[in-house]
């Protein structure tokens, strides 16, 4: 399993890119994906919903158990990712490109409070 | 954490493990969907040495089982077991088993979170009606592995190195069997809707019998874990402990109520008969992907009427399906009701029981 180094996490598994224009895509680990296995459906909110650093933006749903999905960051939705409306299983096949949720324009950046790689790979285990 | 005597095996197979009722237990070896069909398609094989396997035994076992058990005992055949409930005064469910009886001993199977509990009732039953009954927690000596799946009891008679009829087994029957100086007993029971055995064997012998099936591992026998497990036996509507049945959900409710014999004057069979239940277990089809899980709550009209009990994707049938405690007044078929999500309701149609019936 590979974890990318170029983001920030939670320890709840989610992860936070953030680009020049401080817009944050966040999307689950491979780490998260596995433990899910099989996921069926993945609930995320409209553009223009508000979210709030620490609190839950959505649920992802597997065979096996419903999860909270929660933001690191606070700010608007400006783009979900519609493809995994038709196709959840994305998320397992590449949960840290193709299978990313929702992209947020944060009030200003404060991803840099999350956990860095390392600190995120020594949390499962991984590192 | 206890550990069955295959743990070292499932973790070589690359199985997630985790905590299930005191017990390290793989959830799942990768897939769960591709364990699920696999066990519906041609055959699984799970590790249940978690469950608690008694042995009642001694002058007075039969009438001691007929007290707990909601089932008669004593007029089993040799070799037949039977699925029944151990109530308590109020009718509740303390657990779901099968008694067994092998000449004059009572083989029991209970299951692994309510083991404890059972152990503890039946000594104060043992002890305050004075009955001469010997119980013996076979559970740690032992191992139980369940083979599942339409190609199970043909392909493993094929491959069985003992002598044994296994075609000719029929349904709640099992048979105790010899192999290299050790007692081998192989019941064909069920659980997840398909057809299949268990295997109960001395826990030194689980290896062994691991590497007897290693072909066939690999052939057509998948290892499937306890997520796994859980669709299966929800498409086959198979009730599970903590989720369907309860202390305070009674054999009538969960729709079961042909496992009581009320004449028997077993523990709760007086609150049984004068009981009027107001809820039943209901199979529910929920509109889109959703899952709803346990607790979510089912509205009509806005207003609360029940809960689920137990909620998947259904693999088999590409349905979100469940089963939920409703008030009566809604479980008729065809009843449409609301399942309550955080986000919001999704509509739900009332269905009969099971979800998926083997061909």
């Amino acid at each position: 399993m590979s974890i990318p180094d170029d983001r920030r996490y939670l320890p709840s598994h989610e992860w936070h890119l953030v680009d020049d224009n401080g817009v944050c895509t966040i999307g689950i680990t491979q780490f998260a994906a596995d433990e899910l296995t099989d996921i069926t459906f993945v609930d995320l909110p409209e553009v223009g919903t508000a979210v709030t650093a620490g609190e839950s933006f959505g649920e992802i749903e597997s065979v096996k158990a419903t999860s909270d999905l929660i933001a690191g960051v606070s700010g608007d939705i400006v783009e979900i990712n519609e493809e995994l409306a038709g196709d959840p299983s994305i998320v397992n096949s590449d949960p840290h490109e193709a299978g990313w949720m929702i992209r947020v324009k944060t009030n200003g950046d404060e991803s840099d409070k999350l956990l860095d790689h390392r600190e995120y790979l020594n949390q499962t285990g991984a590192g | 954490m206890l550990q069955t005597p295959l743990h070292g095996w499932h973790v070589d197979q690359g199985a997630k493990m985790v905590g299930f009722a005191g017990w390290s237990m793989p959830v799942s070896y990768g897939s769960v969907i591709d364990e699920h069909n696999a066990c519906r398609s041609e055959g699984a094989i799970f590790d249940v040495s978690h469950m608690g396997r008694l042995r009642f035994s001694g002058p007075d076992a039969g009438r001691f089982l007929e007290t707990v058990f909601t089932r008669p005992v004593t007029n089993l055949d040799d070799g037949q077991s039977r699925y029944g409930f151990i109530t308590n005064e109020h009718g509740g469910i303390k657990d779901d088993v099968i008694v067994g009886r092998e000449r004059d001993d009572y083989p029991v199977v209970v299951n692994a979170s309510n083991r404890a509990k059972l152990l503890e009732h039946f000594e104060t039953v043992k002890t305050t009606r004075g009955l001469n009954v010997k119980i013996d927690d076979r559970t740690a000596k032992t191992a139980m592995l369940a083979l599942q799946g339409p190609a199970v009891i043909e392909k493993f008679a094929d491959i069985l190195p003992i002598d044994l009829d296994l075609r000719s087994l029929k349904r709640f029957r099992f048979e105790t069997v010899s192999y290299m100086l050790m007692k081998f007993t192989v019941s064909r029971t069920g659980y997840t809707g398909e057809d299949g055995v268990e295997v109960t064997l001395p826990a030194k012998a689980s290896a062994l019998a691991m590497r007897g099936l290693s072909g066939p591992l690999k052939e057509w026998l998948r290892p499937a874990g306890l997520a796994a497990r859980d669709t299966l036996r929800i498409e086959a509507a198979m009730p599970l402990y903590g989720h369907e049945l309860d202390e305070d959900t009674d054999p009538i409710t969960a729709g079961l109520g042909w496992a009581c014999d009320l004449k028997q004057g077993f523990i709760g069979a007086d609150a049984l008969r004068a009981s009027e239940p107001t809820h039943k277990i209901v199979g529910l089809e929920l509109d889109g992907k959703r899952i709803a899980r346990q607790g979510n709550p089912i509205l009509a009209n806005g207003n609360p009427i029940g809960t689920v009990t137990s909620g998947t994707m259904s693999p088999t049938l590409g349905r979100s399906i469940a089963m939920a405690k409703l008030e009566l007044a809604h479980t008729e078929p065809g009843t449409v009701v609301a399942a309550a999500f955080k986000s919001g309701e999704v509509p739900a149609t009332v269905v009969g029981l099971p979800f998926y019936k083997r061909a």
